[in-house]
């Protein structure tokens, strides 16, 4: 039973480092899975290896990282790094490839700690190469310290565009123009949320002074721009048009970087077959859980963005509760004591909580971007499914996701359906009048990552005639 | 609601029979507890597959073969389907025997459509099988189609026709008053002069209903497919005693199948993929085709179907009552059949008997006192 | 389209891309080497051959699949660069030769 652990954190991002060291106090067998070659996730890529003068560069909330890295090597968590999990159901198995070769572990608790990836929103161009989401801008520069060569454009709506604007400042990078792409409605909705979101008035005076200092140093700044378009040829992209101020404008450049806010990473929940809801102030698919990361299935538990969109401190409070909830489930603590001891976390998880629905409603992202008007848009970039053919297999009578998925095999290609399920769900529920909860996500259908027949061929080698 | 003939379950049998009731002037209703095609009809393998037919099964699968050939004249699409053959492998002499015997035994009752092939044939029509056969079973005519467009195409001509679906809505109760059936479903009372039963997997409830419960097991055959690649097989290969069913579609994506089962949670509706089972499935592939080691499967899925405990489908007029017939069970097997059950239970209730022989699919087999 | 920002790492790794030998930090992905050298595409699409490139770089669009020491669908954004590892474009559903089925 070596491949048995009574815990199996998925993710070595915030939630699941903070998970993991959480739990390792508690005399368990556990293990952490992550995809990538080092520990930090997305939001801390990167951290163990940064140079001083980058790591300067990217600020003091990216280097917050160093100390959970540092505790999460204290501890006695087996740690499979480069490992991709590919399954995960409801005996608690876990199927993993880890160097070529594929296996199943077993844990009698899972947290899966997944995070969130950015959403994808298609768009006239948005398949030339050239054309990138900023968060991939942001790992090429956090873990390899790769930056844009020439003057380039960021596009979207969120918080990270103006960080990652300020980074590439810092390292004496070109911004031709940052395009603020959310709405002056979403700001007059915003409003309200204020008063709560000065609960944590940090968030919001980090975002005011990351604005300053932009415009200091003399970046555009283009609020209020719709109509984006990235145009090329040879796939290639050499410029935008978009609107702004009621005017038509094209800039050239070899470079955007686009940004639409962030959803949780659900592929592995979606497989598993936890219940999710489509949430409509953070505009995206989660899954169901209770206070103490607990999905409708036994033993599998969530934690961080993976469960709603929150951020890395938020992130890090709550890969402790759902650890010190899998803790008192295997018995090392009572009820009382996963009480108390998880008060803390979720007073400050509370705490980081204040600013999101301001936060969420001032990026939101407009119905124009979510439900693509131009027919000949990409929507599905695997199978190159256009958002007119979509259109026309609702016209057809096929009236869920499912159902577009079958006859016209969007979400069918490698990606699995990650970057096109949303947009699908918005064009069917535009289209049929349904929410998008009714016009629903993709089944899941496993292996999440591909593996290879020969990897399946030998998943029990050692039962193999 | 009034209607002629009401049909339970939207699938791929419940629109044929709809569609060719449609077709002789019937007014029909169909009444789908979820969507068209979110179960067997829609996540089958769609294979259309004459070789190796239970005897009973043989004259239906003739003329279902018939009718998809042309199947551009009866629902307006070629549902995409093609026909590069099928074929049964023999990797041994034993298997070779198996199939030998099979054929005489098809041969000996007047069909001609499976043959035996050499191993140089085979390798002719299917270049990538690893070099062990020794031969094959053939039946040159068979082929696949893509299950969920066929199902579309069949229920769009049916409503083209006048029938009517009604979807996300579950039948509760059957009654019958005064020679009319009331039905009470999830949205409201329809009423009909004939019921047909095509509920697939939860065709019994409706058989329990009517007092005539049959012993149905919903089973989940896994499926599994593989990223594109470039045209390299054009037949259908199955193997004579290895369970395997292994296609490339004209898209270069590899679909394989092979019966082996995943566990279910029928009253979730829930399918959760047996990964040693199916890592069983992956080793009959490296088996037959070991230069396929490094390609990727991108999904596997399992889809809730009838099984009946003889593999033979109930294609009858309900034992209990008059005006109810019942076409469920398919075992696996049901949607290459389609179209001809359409013909079948349409010509039972208009004509109150089928042109083809259906003794061996009478839901009577399962109670004690039917001869056999 | 990127640059490097300047070369911190003691050890450059060599390898191939495309038959082309370029020098690059250890402990960068492969899809970061592709870009800093000027190759704007890592496949071409298995259904119109269109050219993509790096998209999300933490492995959920899976538009980076590149052949990888001969090893189609590779994701070069969650592989590490190696020495002496050899790296090409995929060509569509291509990546595996017609002569290898």
């Amino acid at each position: 039973m070596n491949n048995h652990y009574q815990l199996v954190i998925i993710g070595g991002g915030a939630a699941g480092l903070s998970a993991a060291v959480t739990a390792a106090n508690y005399d368990l067998r556990i293990a952490l899975i992550d995809e990538q070659a080092a520990i930090g996730g997305q939001i801390y890529r990167g951290i163990e290896s940064v140079p001083k003068q980058r790591g300067k560069q990217l600020g003091d909330d990216y280097l917050h990282g160093k100390s959970l890295a540092t505790a999460f090597h204290r501890s006695d968590v087996d740690y499979f790094s480069s490992t991709q999990v590919w399954s995960v159901n409801k005996q608690g198995e876990i199927g993993i490839v880890n160097n070529n070769q594929a296996q199943i572990l077993t844990a009698d608790q899972i947290i899966i700690a997944t995070g969130a990836m950015e959403r994808p929103v298609p768009f006239p161009g948005w398949t030339l190469t050239g054309v990138m989401n900023a968060g991939a801008g942001q790992v090429l520069f956090k873990s390899a310290g790769v930056v844009p060569k020439n003057e380039m454009v960021l596009a979207g709506s969120g918080p990270l565009l103006l960080l990652l604007a300020t980074q590439y400042l810092h390292a004496g990078i070109k911004i031709k123009a940052l395009l603020d792409m959310s709405t002056l409605t979403n700001h007059l909705y915003a409003l309200p949320k204020l008063p709560q979101a000065l609960l944590a008035a940090h968030y919001l005076i980090k975002g005011m002074k990351l604005q300053q200092e932009l415009k200091q140093a003399g970046i555009p700044i283009l609020e209020g721009v719709s109509g984006l378009k990235a145009l090329g040829d040879d796939n290639k992209i050499n410029s935008i048009s978009f609107k702004h101020n009621r005017k038509q404008k094209t800039f050239t450049t070899d470079l955007l970087l686009i940004h639409f806010g962030v959803i949780p990473h659900i592929w592995l929940t979606q497989s598993v077959g936890c219940h999710h809801r489509w949430d409509d102030s953070q505009q995206c698919w989660q899954p169901k859980h209770d206070q103490w990361g607990k999905t409708n299935l036994d033993g599998i538990l969530i934690a961080g963005d993976g469960s709603s969109i929150n951020g890395a401190k938020a992130a890090e409070y709550s890969g402790k509760i759902s650890a010190l909830q899998a803790v008192y489930a295997l018995g090392k603590i009572n009820k009382q004591q996963r009480h108390q001891l998880t008060l803390p976390a979720k007073k400050s998880k509370q705490q980081e909580r204040c600013i999101r629905p301001f936060l969420e409603r001032w990026f939101a992202i407009s119905d124009a971007l979510l439900i693509t008007a131009d027919d000949e848009t990409l929507v599905c970039r695997c199978e190159e499914i256009t958002a007119g053919e979509i259109r026309q297999a609702v016209h057809e009578g096929h009236h869920d996701s499912n159902q577009i998925k079958f006859i016209n095999r969007c979400g069918m290609g490698a990606c699995q359906g990650r970057q096109c399920a949303n947009a699908v769900a918005n064009i069917v529920a535009a289209e049929t009048g349904k929410t998008i909860h009714e016009a629903g996500i993709y089944r899941g259908r496993p292996p999440v990552t591909p593996i290879t027949l020969g990897q399946l061929a030998n998943l029990y080698p050692q039962e193999k005639q | 609601m009034k209607t002629e003939v009401l049909i339970i379950g939207g699938g791929l049998i419940g629109s044929s029979i709809a569609l060719q009731l449609a077709l002789r002037d019937c007014q029909v209703t169909v009444i789908e507890k979820e969507s068209s095609g979110r179960h067997a009809s829609g996540v089958n393998a769609g294979g259309l597959r004459q070789l190796n037919r239970h005897v009973a099964e043989i004259p239906l699968t003739i003329e279902a073969a018939k009718l998809w050939r042309n199947i551009k004249e009866l629902v307006d699409s070629d549902c995409d389907t093609c026909f590069p053959g099928q074929i049964r492998v023999a990797e041994n002499s034993e298997d070779l025997k198996k199939l030998q015997q099979r054929q005489s035994l098809v041969k000996s009752l007047g069909y001609h459509h499976e043959e035996m092939i050499t191993k140089k044939e085979l390798y002719q029509l299917a270049p990538a099988l690893s070099p062990h056969c020794v031969g094959a079973l053939i039946c040159r005519e068979d082929g696949y189609a893509r299950p969920y467009h066929a199902l579309t195409a069949f229920r769009h001509k049916a409503e083209s026709l006048g029938v009517q679906y009604s979807t996300d809505n579950e039948v509760y109760r059957l009654n019958k008053l005064d020679n009319v059936w009331e039905v009470r479903t999830q949205k409201g009372e329809f009423k009909a002069d004939v019921i047909v039963n095509c509920a697939g997997a939860w065709a019994n409830k409706f058989a329990e209903i009517l007092g005539e419960g049959v012993p149905l097991t919903p089973k989940t055959p896994m499926m599994m497919v593989t990223e594109r690649l470039p045209p390299f097989i054009n037949p259908v290969i199955g193997a004579t005693s290895r369970k395997l069913s292994f296609k490339q579609m004209q898209n270069g994506t590899l679909v394989i199948g092979g019966a082996y089962l995943a566990k279910l949670d029928f009253q979730q509706q829930n399918t959760e993929i047996d990964w040693k089972k199916l890592s069983e499935s992956a080793q009959t592939v490296m088996a037959l085709f070991p230069q396929l080691e490094n390609v990727r499967i991108v999904r596997s899925w399992a889809g809730i179907e009838a099984f009946m405990p003889d593999n033979l489908p109930v294609i009858s007029a309900s034992s209990t009552e008059k005006n109810v017939y019942h076409a469920f069970g398919f075992s696996a097997h049901g949607f290459q059949l389609s179209p001809i059950i359409g013909k079948i239970i349409s010509q039972l209730i208009l004509d109150g008997k089928s042109e083809l022989p259906i003794k061996a699919f009478d839901i009577r087999r399962f109670l004690r006192s039917f001869p056999n | 389209m990127f640059k490097q920002l300047r070369l911190d790492s003691p050890l450059p790794i060599n390898l191939t891309i495309n038959n082309r030998s370029i020098q690059v930090n250890q402990g960068m992905t492969v899809a970061a080497a592709v870009l800093i050298h000027g190759l704007s595409y890592t496949r071409t699409t298995a259904i119109s051959g269109v050219n993509r490139a790096p998209f999300c770089m933490m492995g959920v669009c899976f538009e980076c699949l590149m052949v990888i020491n001969g090893q189609p669908n590779q994701r070069a954004c969650c592989t590490y660069v190696e020495e002496g590892m050899q790296v090409e474009i995929q060509q569509g559903a291509m990546a595996y030769p017609r002569s290898q089925l």
